[in-house]
């Protein structure tokens, strides 16, 4: 744990009441919520691979092709937006970076988009223009430090961008030379978030208008503020009800939200994995299995949830909906028809194709899965951490695995294998908290395909989820969504991610109230989305953290 | 960026202003007789880790012998290789056993405890922790600063966010993974190839300086805005960007003055993942362009994770992986010892064997490259099925420019795997008395393998 300079208590206020109205709720009536938070600390938060492969495409263009492996994302407590706020930039991470500057900033500047990212035209192509170069650096490099440039900042770089074009007698190899510097600095790879005293309460300390600026699209969006975000914390406005309420609206509204989404839930997932190509499978064992397949299956997934949550359904239902979109490679592993020759259509899975919810999915399946077969205990500790936010010990310090040597013949299934670590006192602790849903999942194989035996065995899918009984992977699924820790646990989770760190003692009132909020809006995310960045947890923090935590703490 | 006459470039440097490098640097440049090591210079002595997951069986693996021309256990027979030199590697090649990491009541977590134990001398209070930077961050600290690259990380695993190089929990050193990136990044353009006719300085370099001195003036605007734990942060990044305007300065020196040195051919076909053959052949193709990244003096340290400490080696085909293996599979009363899981552990000998072996194909002044070496190849725990941090395998190779006496096997009597890493860090010329906490604190070198 670490210590807070600053003990800030506020009373949630307008933003709540302005929630009841827009939630449309019909209220319990009487006075307006009153949560009491103490939010945690703020800290630098470097971008990840995604967040600054989008940034550069949103400012500089699409058309950019951006490295791919840059210095590795570090994923803390679950969470690769945790991890944003410990990650530093290594000499190697820093030689990746740069080399990354480097080709983004000639590709934004080659012949064919120059003049659509510049913006006006240089006296002449061959030497210096002073006031070109400024306009550039001024509105590009806004976008990029996702703030204005000082004034200072503005003339150190024009002046590089003069000097190298005289010397180079080329005006964009200037800009070039400029965008690189820019692209490879701290004040790009990372996100600044500052803490200022509150003018109308100068104990407590709030987030600046300018760090609410990239908080919030980050956030929703995941990629740089837009100029009228910009302006908009410029103003000020984002340390005002009523301003801030009217961008967090705005970019509720926009389709970008659809980015964010896909964003927060891929965190969550892990499924960045199938990015990195880490989610192999035995191509003897699996034929079918490729990683065009595998990107399909996740992709598969993230449309299934963005279009469901996008269209304010109730979040529980992602885990009994048979609605999802196929391609046809994907309908050759799900063993059903795929009319589209190419690309991809909305599809409801039907009864008998045993495929409901999304832990019926080929991605969840193998991801949580090895190589070579399937885990039951993968797949159990994944709903129990990631999706009920239960703990799960790490195995018990000098487990002896002579213990659960098989002394009874062959073990045919997954069941008669994970039996043995439940007979066992050291391994049932956790082993009976995971594996009974994992056992549940096991009709699926390693690349989650149906079956229904392994080594000749019928399986037996039926367990029990903290009291409630069930026959098959679905039942599981309809026991997971009506589970009580279902909606807090993604509650929790979104605000870890909307933090960038743990919760901490001093916000439980606030997700004890969130819970509450998004079980009254049946369980709508975007809902969610809103209540968690007008709350006080956003908006206001102890200050910078001051000591070099480990992220682990809870 | 786009290539630029060099002239041009020359002079709008001497114009002055922002493009411009530093005065020793251009003093440099302009003289055409400047080298990296000058002539007569002693050669250079590296530094590597080699790590393989899931440990071995101590008693098919531990000699019986002690001493100079010790025995060969079953799984370690891989060293009964004979080289080109006509010696056997295992002459090359001291064996540390029975050295222990110790608790003080701390948790042994599985994997990890041995792990951190042995390279940094510390045991961690909670899993996944990394207590103080790893032997290589310590070595790399201090001689990192001398070569282009501060050092080189590689992994046979396919994993690019996995490696057991630390300079600090937070700050771990990436690997390469794949060959053909390691070649692009060590012999790509920018290398001064000596073999390539007169040198010419790559103009771009320059434009890189440039960029990095501007990227430097944000630091104090930066450092005021926020707290002491983003400072280190920053401190780690400004770091970084000193590290990379010093690999420029180098590259912009010319190329490397050794007589070993020539480029490295690209890489065959490569294929990444953890199959045995891939691993096997992802160690062959990296010990092949260390090789000559070494003998070009481009890094003076280097680690390698063969198999993760979690070993996923598998054999095509099959469900099975190795460290799932060493906790599943029964061992066979008649022979003691697990048979499946114990064929990863000959794996894992052998491809060290191809690594040691690929050093020591290249001349280097009147022997090897390997001579010149210190490699420390080593799991993270003894017998896996137990978890066990007694024992833990630890081998050295090379002879550390003649510090060291290689192809000796020492007992260490139950004393920390720490003697090990004190005497490596001494090796390599740090002025260490002791490394490790508390009960794995070491002051004793293992003088047996002192020269």
């Amino acid at each position: 744990m670490h210590h807070n300079q600053y003990t800030v208590t506020r009373v949630l206020g307008i933003g709540g009441l302005l929630l009841v109205a827009l939630a449309g709720c019909n209220g319990s009536g009487g006075s307006p919520p009153v949560v009491e938070v103490d939010a945690g600390s703020v800290a630098l938060r470097r971008l990840t691979t995604e967040q600054f492969t989008r940034s550069i495409h949103d400012v500089l263009g699409a058309h950019i092709t951006v490295p791919s492996r840059i210095d590795p994302d570090d994923r803390r407590a679950g969470l690769l937006a945790v991890g944003a706020s410990f990650a530093s930039v290594t000499p190697s991470g820093l030689e990746k970076y740069e080399a990354a500057a480097t080709a983004a900033a000639e590709q934004a500047l080659d012949p064919t988009h120059r003049d659509d990212l510049v913006q006006c035209q240089p006296a002449s192509v061959t030497s210096s223009d002073e006031e070109c170069a400024r306009a550039f650096v001024e509105r590009v490099g806004r976008r990029l430090f996702r703030r204005s440039l000082t004034e200072e900042e503005a003339s150190a770089r024009v002046a590089i961008a003069n000097e190298a074009a005289n010397t180079l007698n080329d005006f964009y190899a200037g800009l070039e030379l400029v965008l690189t510097s820019v692209l490879a600095s701290p004040e790009f790879l990372f996100r600044v978030e500052e803490a200022e005293p509150d003018p109308s309460n100068p104990s407590r300390m709030r987030v600046t208008s300018a760090s609410m600026a990239s908080r919030l699209s980050y956030l929703l969006w995941n990629t740089t503020p837009d100029d009228d975000l910009l302006t908009a914390a410029e103003n000020g406005d984002l340390v005002d009800e009523a301003g801030l309420a009217e961008q967090v609206e705005r970019l509720l509204a926009s389709p970008k939200l659809e980015t964010g989404i896909r964003s927060i839930f891929s965190d969550l997932y892990d499924f960045k994995q199938f990015d990195d190509g880490l989610v192999r499978k035995d191509n003897a064992l699996f034929p079918v299995y490729t990683q065009a397949l595998v990107e399909e299956a996740k992709e598969q997934t993230l449309r299934t949830i963005v279009a469901h949550l996008g269209a304010d359904k109730d979040y529980r239902d992602l885990f009994t909906t048979s609605e999802s979109f196929l391609t046809r490679r994907l309908g050759v592993a799900y063993r059903v028809p795929v009319t589209t020759a190419n690309g991809w259509e909305p599809y409801v899975f039907s009864e008998d194709a045993r495929r409901e919810g999304l832990l019926s999915h080929i991605s969840f399946n193998a991801l949580y899965s090895h190589p070579g077969r399937s885990s039951a205990t993968l797949r159990g500790k994944f709903v129990r951490e990631v999706l009920l936010c239960q703990d799960i010990p790490t195995p018990p310090a000098n487990v002896d695995f002579s213990i659960v040597e098989d002394t009874m013949g062959e073990l045919r299934t997954a069941r008669e294998r994970l039996e043995q670590h439940v007979t066992n006192d050291a391994c049932a602790g956790c082993h009976t908290l995971t594996d009974p849903i994992g056992l549940a999942l096991e009709s699926f194989d390693a690349i989650g395909m149906l079956r229904d035996e392994e080594n000749g065995v019928p399986i037996d899918t039926s367990g029990e989820l903290d009291g409630v009984t069930y026959e098959d992977a679905a039942g599981m699924g309809r026991a997971l969504r009506d589970h009580p820790a279902l909606g807090p646990c993604l509650v929790r989770s979104l605000y870890r991610y909307a933090v960038g760190r743990d919760t901490e003692a001093g916000e439980q009132a606030l997700l004890t109230f969130l819970n509450d909020r998004f079980a009254r809006s049946e369980y709508r995310v975007r809902e969610l989305m809103r209540e968690v960045v007008l709350s006080d947890g956003f908006r206001t923090t102890s200050g910078p953290r001051e000591a070099a935590a480990t992220g682990d703490e809870s | 960026m786009r290539r630029f006459d060099r002239r041009t470039l020359l002079r709008g440097t001497l114009v002055g202003g922002a493009v411009s490098m530093g005065l020793p640097l251009l003093d440099s440049f302009l003289n055409d007789n400047a080298t990296a090591l000058a002539q007569g210079a002693p050669l250079p002595v590296r530094f590597g880790a080699w790590m393989w997951g899931c440990g071995m069986n101590p008693g098919r693996w531990n000699p019986t012998t002690e001493g100079v021309g010790y025995d060969l256990p079953i799984e370690l027979q891989a060293l009964d290789r004979e080289l080109a030199t006509g010696t056997k590697l295992r002459d090359h090649v001291s064996i540390l056993s029975d050295f222990d990491v110790k608790l003080d009541g701390r948790p042994n977590f599985p994997h990890t405890a041995g792990l951190m134990g042995t390279l940094t001398g510390s045991l961690p209070l909670q899993d996944y922790t990394v207590p103080a930077p790893t032997l290589d961050a310590i070595i790399a600290a201090q001689i990192g600063g001398l070569t282009r690259f501060r050092s080189l990380e590689m992994s046979c695993t396919g994993n690019p966010n996995q490696s057991y190089s630390f300079e600090s929990q937070g700050v771990f050193n990436a690997p390469e993974i794949s060959p053909m990136a390691l070649y692009t990044r060590v012999f790509g353009p920018e290398f001064a190839d000596p073999n390539a006719g007169p040198f010419t300085p790559d103009p771009r370099l320059m434009l890189r300086q440039s960029v990095l001195s501007a990227v430097k003036d944000d630091r104090d605007r930066l450092f005021q805005r926020v707290g002491t734990h983003d400072k280190q942060r920053l401190d780690q990044y400004f770091t970084s960007v000193r590290q990379l305007e010093q690999q420029i300065a180098i590259l912009l020196e010319g190329p490397p003055d050794l007589q070993s040195c020539s480029k490295a051919p690209a890489p065959g076909a490569e294929s990444l993942g953890t199959e045995v053959e891939q691993s096997v052949s992802t160690n062959r193709l990296m010990a092949d362009l260390l090789s000559f990244a070494l003998a070009c003096d481009q890094t003076r340290v280097f680690s390698m994770m063969f198999s993760d400490r979690i070993s996923g080696l598998r054999q095509a085909g099959s469900s099975a992986q190795h460290h799932q293996l060493t906790h599943d599979e029964p061992l066979d009363p008649a022979i003691g010892y697990q048979p499946e899981a114990t064929e990863f552990v000959f794996i894992c000998m052998e491809a060290w064997a191809d690594f040691v072996e690929r050093l020591a194909a290249v001349p280097e002044g009147d022997g090897t490259l390997l001579d010149n070496c210190l490699v420390f190849g080593h799991s993270d725990i003894s017998l896996a099925k137990i978890h066990g941090i007694t024992g833990i395998p630890m081998m050295i190779a090379g002879a550390a420019g003649g510090t060291l006496r290689p192809g000796v096997h020492v007992r260490g009597h139950t004393s920390p795997t720490t003697r090990v890493g004190l005497t490596i860090q001494q090796a390599m010329g740090l002025n260490t008395e002791s490394f490790g906490t508390q009960s794995m604190e070491a002051t004793q070198p293992v003088s047996e393998i002192v020269a």
